[in-house]
């Protein structure tokens, strides 16, 4: 690790003022088990670090009128114990799903919202893109993207709990970069898929942060779930995950819906072709099946990942299964 | 006189029962100081800088911008313009400081230019490796039941045609591919030491599992004698075969130590431990299979291939195949060198590559017959190699009773489907000789009444400090915390290295005799107090005591008292070969079941339950014992199901080389274990025998049987992660 700044402001505004707009210059410190990581293998030697989990403002989570509000900075185990979050089991089977309690208590929302891709060219000093695409494409790319893959960008998004706030219709307070800028954004927009080195997996400019994350209190009324396919109970990033929100009329016919996939491509991946394979059915073990499918249907598989074609698929399926109550199967 | 024997079946004090490890709360609590907890005063931390790529020649070198970081105290170039690299991480320089920042800034300041070279790292590419001329022949050797005729001109060509002969006269004839990649040895501890000099000495804490083979590997390079160096382990974080040496980021922290008269600590970053420290060679496996109609195998033809590393090599030939020796048979190796570090010894160096190559082709010899694999095993037990087909047979039973196997059995393919979910059943056997090393101990008995015993030894958390205890407290009829253990100081006399399952025999014949010694001289001065003749005098329940009068006895403290001034110092020597022996011997057998769910959408294979049924001789401590088969059998799961090493295809870079990236089983994916330790008479009068390796070579073969069993296809490599399961299963579809 190289040597750097520390500063560890207490409100946001203070927070902001250290930002840099050149990138990498300095780095935002939650819990840090990403970003710590990253710095001792100096893929990332930013001249300052600037610490959030003094910023009290930042922390917790509360109801208000119309959107359930999470601070950037709580430890997911608070969020997983908050009763405002009960009504969201895709958020909360996720958080159960990390498995070690002291990752469950040291991770933040923020953090894990904004991780960068575990992709083992990236992590091993090759670049976010590892040489245009290059070295994935003609590697070994058994983890990398099967959708969102055609430009040099082949990585895949690393957030877990991105594609279940995004199903729930979740937007995020970003902050900056003048002090007085601040607007809400839906979630997805905060991923991209880069096309070049420059750029980056977020469309945060280097001196904005994200302070909190929202959720409308009407999603709470839709039934939700994740599924995540996991190779053992380690740390290891899923193979694939989806996550979904439905909601149904009396009859359990689907109104209307929201399909998201992770660990699929470059960015939390909306299937718009499941969504429409949904819409107006009541779930069953055929339709989930036939959802599935639509979502994986213009998958582009690189070399080594065909595998992950049937995975998001059963992902999709298993999550619509457990949101409509049904046996999901398999282990 | 007291005899050296064991004591008779069933009449041991502490032998064979369960023991917790005497030094169990000191691990527990932390308490316990490995060499990298070991913190000397004013001393600076060390770190070496890896070569970043696999393949390359060093233009030039320069440690001194490094020497301008503030805090860096010391710079060393470890290689110099010219030198050749063969693998990613190879150690390139080290740096010294004050701080682990400063260190780390150090070594991103030292300046290399390298020449790029080509690389080649498919080991599980025969051909490739060929067109690349990376191959080396490793020999041939070829068993048939017919003579060679002595018209015969060509005999290659003859052996060829006899085979085709043997294969069209078999019922069956299965042919397969089968493999098993590189893994790491992946120590908690990685490797290093501490090293501090006093005056001209230098003491060494070193993570080792060979504390008095390691002094002179400093003393060599260093140029100072070996009386200049001491080795010191405590205890060790894993080793599993990787540090028997003192290696050249030891030999250089002994150096940068002398150099700045402060002591060093070296330890290797997790990236630079996978890449340098120790790897389980791979073994790839074509092979064709001839069997009667009842799945007997007459005839076995195999060619295999795979990497040690840059130095070539491979699966030893005398696994192929495994414990069964078929009547005819032909096997050929070839090994393929690829930039990477050179192998290491891993837990039972080629047994379970032999398992997984050999074993897997015997389960499908059972597919195509449709018969129970346990049927093809037990029936092929006539040609097992080590002639213990008798125990193999009573322990397939026990282990069949254990996973209830009859009950469970279908053909491969066959079982019931709940949704997605099959389940299956695999088995396999294995061998290992595990007679004991040299070993010396020396024991004292004080007057006092206070024992201890000194041996150059080491505990790799096996629980030998526990087994020392426990022979010297069985022969002196104390209890085990009466007796003082001292190991891991090379200044104690010479026992041999930790590696084999060699230890436990090893420091049991020693201890034993110096104990047995000790005592012998002690009883000589209690006979006349007792005015009993010290033939009839026996130690137990911390007395001494006349054996045909138990109302005679003299309690230990006052028996010791007699000795006045002087201690007993008595010595116990175990040669293997040289010393007669009936306190060990050596060959096990052993038997493992695994039972298997599997997730048929997302090729997710679960253990269910683990059947593992392990003869060892006599066992000292039970306790200890299932542990090491509880640990030998997880650690099969792990590289049956998780464990790889992944190097990239055009780069050579070592890709999941962090433990976030390498993948390892946790608790919640090992399921039921069952250990079932074989132990008829017999076993006991066969004394000491290890039992380290052993449990650790079926796993594999086992489970890789059973996902095939479940699935009705078999998964060619291994791990069997979900990518191979469901890519197999694809392939199948396709025909
Ligand atoms: C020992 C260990 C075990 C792990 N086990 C698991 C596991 O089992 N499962 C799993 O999925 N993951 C695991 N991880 C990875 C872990 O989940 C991620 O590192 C974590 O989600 C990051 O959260 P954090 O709060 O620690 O983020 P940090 O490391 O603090 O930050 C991550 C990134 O987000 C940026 N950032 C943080 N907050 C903000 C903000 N408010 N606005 C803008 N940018 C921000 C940081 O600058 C940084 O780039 C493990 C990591 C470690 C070290």
């Amino acid at each position: 690790m190289k040597n750097f700044e520390y500063a560890a402001p207490r409100t946001e505004q203070d927070a902001l003022a250290l930002l840099s707009p050149r990138r990498d210059e300095v780095a935002l410190l939650a819990g840090g088990t990403d970003l710590i990581p990253l710095m001792k293998k100096m893929i990332l030697t930013p001249r300052r670090v600037v610490n959030l989990k003094n910023i009290s403002t930042m922390r917790g989570v509360q109801r208000l009128s119309d959107f359930i509000v999470l601070g950037a900075v709580t430890p997911l185990d608070e969020l997983a114990d908050s009763p405002h979050l009960e009504p969201f089991p895709a958020v909360r089977q996720v958080i159960a799903n990390l498995g070690s309690m002291q990752m469950q208590c040291q991770m933040t929302l923020g953090g894990e919202l904004c991780r960068r891709p575990q992709c083992w060219y990236f992590r091993n000093g090759y670049g976010l893109l590892a040489q245009n695409g290059r070295l994935v494409e003609q590697g070994d790319n058994r983890y990398h993207a099967i959708l969102g893959n055609e430009g040099p960008a082949k990585f895949v998004s690393a957030s877990r709990l991105a594609p279940p706030l995004i199903a729930l219709g979740a937007q995020v307070r970003v902050l900056g970069p003048e002090p007085d800028q601040q607007r809400w954004l839906p979630l997805e927009q905060l991923y991209r898929i880069p096309r070049s080195e420059e750029q980056r997996e977020l469309t945060l400019l280097p001196n904005q942060m994200i302070t909190h994350v929202r959720l409308p209190v009407e999603s709470a009324r839709w039934a939700n779930a994740s599924y995540e396919i996991k190779h053992g109970a380690g740390p290891q990033a899923p193979l694939a995950t989806a996550s979904v929100a439905v909601r149904m009329d009396s009859a359990g016919m689907v109104q209307q819906v929201r399909v998201v996939m992770g660990h699929v491509a470059p960015v939390p991946w909306p299937s718009p072709e499941a969504e429409q394979a949904l819409r107006g059915q009541v779930i069953t073990p055929e339709v989930a099946e036939q959802a599935g499918a639509a979502a994986v249907a213009a998958a582009t598989p690189l070399s080594e990942n065909q595998y992950k074609v049937q995975l998001a698929k059963t992902a999709v399926k298993r999550a619509l299964l457990l949101a409509a109550g049904l046996e999901t199967g398999g282990l | 006189m007291v005899k050296l024997d064991w004591p008779k079946h069933g009449e041991a004090a502490l032998l064979g029962k369960r023991h917790s490890r005497i030094d169990g709360v000191a691990k527990a609590s932390g308490a316990a100081k490995y060499a990298y907890d070991i913190v000397e005063e004013n001393m600076v931390l060390a770190r070496a800088l890896g070569c970043p790529h696999a393949h390359c020649r060093i233009k030039s070198i320069d440690v001194s911008p490094a020497l301008k970081v503030p805090g860096v105290v010391a710079a060393e170039a470890l290689k110099k313009p010219g030198d050749e690299i063969q693998w990613q991480g190879d150690l390139v320089a080290v740096v010294a400081g004050e701080t682990e920042g400063a260190v780390a800034e150090g070594l991103a300041a030292i300046k290399v230019q390298y020449e790029i070279l080509d690389v080649f790292v498919k080991d599980d590419d025969l051909e490739a490796a060929q067109k690349a001329g990376r191959t080396r022949r490793a020999g041939q050797s070829t068993k048939l039941e017919r003579d060679i005729p002595e018209d015969v001109e060509d005999e290659e060509e003859w052996e060829e045609k006899e085979l085709q002969r043997l294969f069209d006269q078999c019922d069956v004839v299965v042919e397969g591919e089968y493999g098993i990649p590189v893994i790491t040895h992946m120590c908690l501890e990685p490797h290093g030491s501490t090293c501090v000099w006093e005056g001209d000495k230098l003491i060494a804490h070193l993570s080792t599992q060979n504390v008095s083979g390691t002094p002179g590997q400093f003393a060599g390079p260093l140029g100072i004698p070996v009386t200049d160096v001491t080795v010191h382990c405590d205890f060790i974080g894993g080793g599993f075969g990787s540090k028997f040496a003192a290696d050249v980021w030891g030999v250089a922290a002994a150096r940068l130590a002398k150099k700045l008269g402060r002591p060093v600590q070296l330890m290797l970053d997790r990236d630079l431990e996978l890449k340098n420290a120790g790897t389980r060679p791979s073994g790839f496996i074509k092979v064709k299979v001839g069997a009667d109609r009842n799945g007997v195998v007459k005839v076995w033809d195999s060619h295999h291939w795979g990497t040690y590393g840059i130095g070539g090599g491979v699966v030893s030939q005398g696994v192929i195949p495994y414990v069964f020796d078929p009547p005819n048979r032909r096997r050929r190796a070839t090994g393929i060198r690829v930039n990477a570090a050179p192998g290491r010894a891993w837990r039972a160096p080629n047994h379970p590559q032999g398992a997984v190559l050999s074993q897997c082709a015997y389960d499908d010899i059972a597919r195509a017959l449709g018969i129970d694999s346990m049927e093809v095993f037990i029936r092929n037990l006539p040609t097992v190699s080590n002639g213990k087909a008798d125990v193999y047979r009573e322990q397939i039973e026990i282990a069949a009773k254990l996973m209830d196997w009859k009950a469970k059995w279908h053909p491969h393919g066959k079982g019931p489907r709940e949704g997605s979910v099959v389940t299956g059943l695999g088995m396999a056997l294995h061998t290992w000789g595990g007679a004991a090393h040299n070993s010396t101990a020396e024991l004292k008995i004080h007057p006092d009444g206070a024992v201890e015993i000194f041996l150059g030894s080491q505990d790799l958390g096996t629980g030998t400090r526990t087994v020392i205890a426990l022979v010297v407290a069985e022969t002196l009829g104390l209890y085990p915390d009466q007796v003082r253990v001292n190991i891991g100081w090379s200044t104690y006399p010479r026992s041999g290295p930790s590696g084999g399952s060699t230890t436990v025999g090893g420091v049991s014949e020693s201890s034993r005799r110096a104990a047995t010694a000790a005592l012998n001289q002690l009883l000589q001065k209690v006979a006349p107090k007792l005015g009993v003749p010290a033939e009839r005098l026996v130690a137990r329940d911390g007395r001494i005591v006349d054996a045909q009068n138990p109302e005679t006895s003299i309690s230990w403290k006052q028996a010791c008292s007699l000795l006045g001034m002087e201690p007993i110092v008595a010595k116990g020597e175990y040669r293997r070969g040289r010393t007669k022996t009936n306190l060990s011997s050596s060959q096990v057998a052993g038997v493992q079941m695994a039972e298997v769910a599997v997730d048929l959408e997302t090729g997710v294979v679960k253990m269910k339950k683990f059947v593992a049924v392990q003869d060892m001789g006599l066992i000292i401590n039970r306790k200890t014992a299932e542990s090491q088969v509880l640990g030998g059998v997880i650690m099969g799961i792990a590289y049956a199901l998780f464990e790889e090493r992944i190097l990239d295809p055009q780069t050579g870079a070592f890709l999941n080389a962090e433990l976030s990236d390498y993948s390892l089983p946790r608790l919640g994916d090992v399921g039921e274990i069952v250990v079932h330790l074989y132990e008829p008479p017999e076993e006991y009068e066969r004394g000491v025998v290890g039992l380290g390796e052993p449990p650790v070579i079926s796993p594999g073969a086992a489970i890789s049987n059973a996902v095939c069993n479940a699935t009705g296809v078999r998964v060619p490599r291994l791990p069997l992660t979900p990518k191979r399961v469901l890519d197999a299963l694809a392939r199948a579809q396709k025909g």
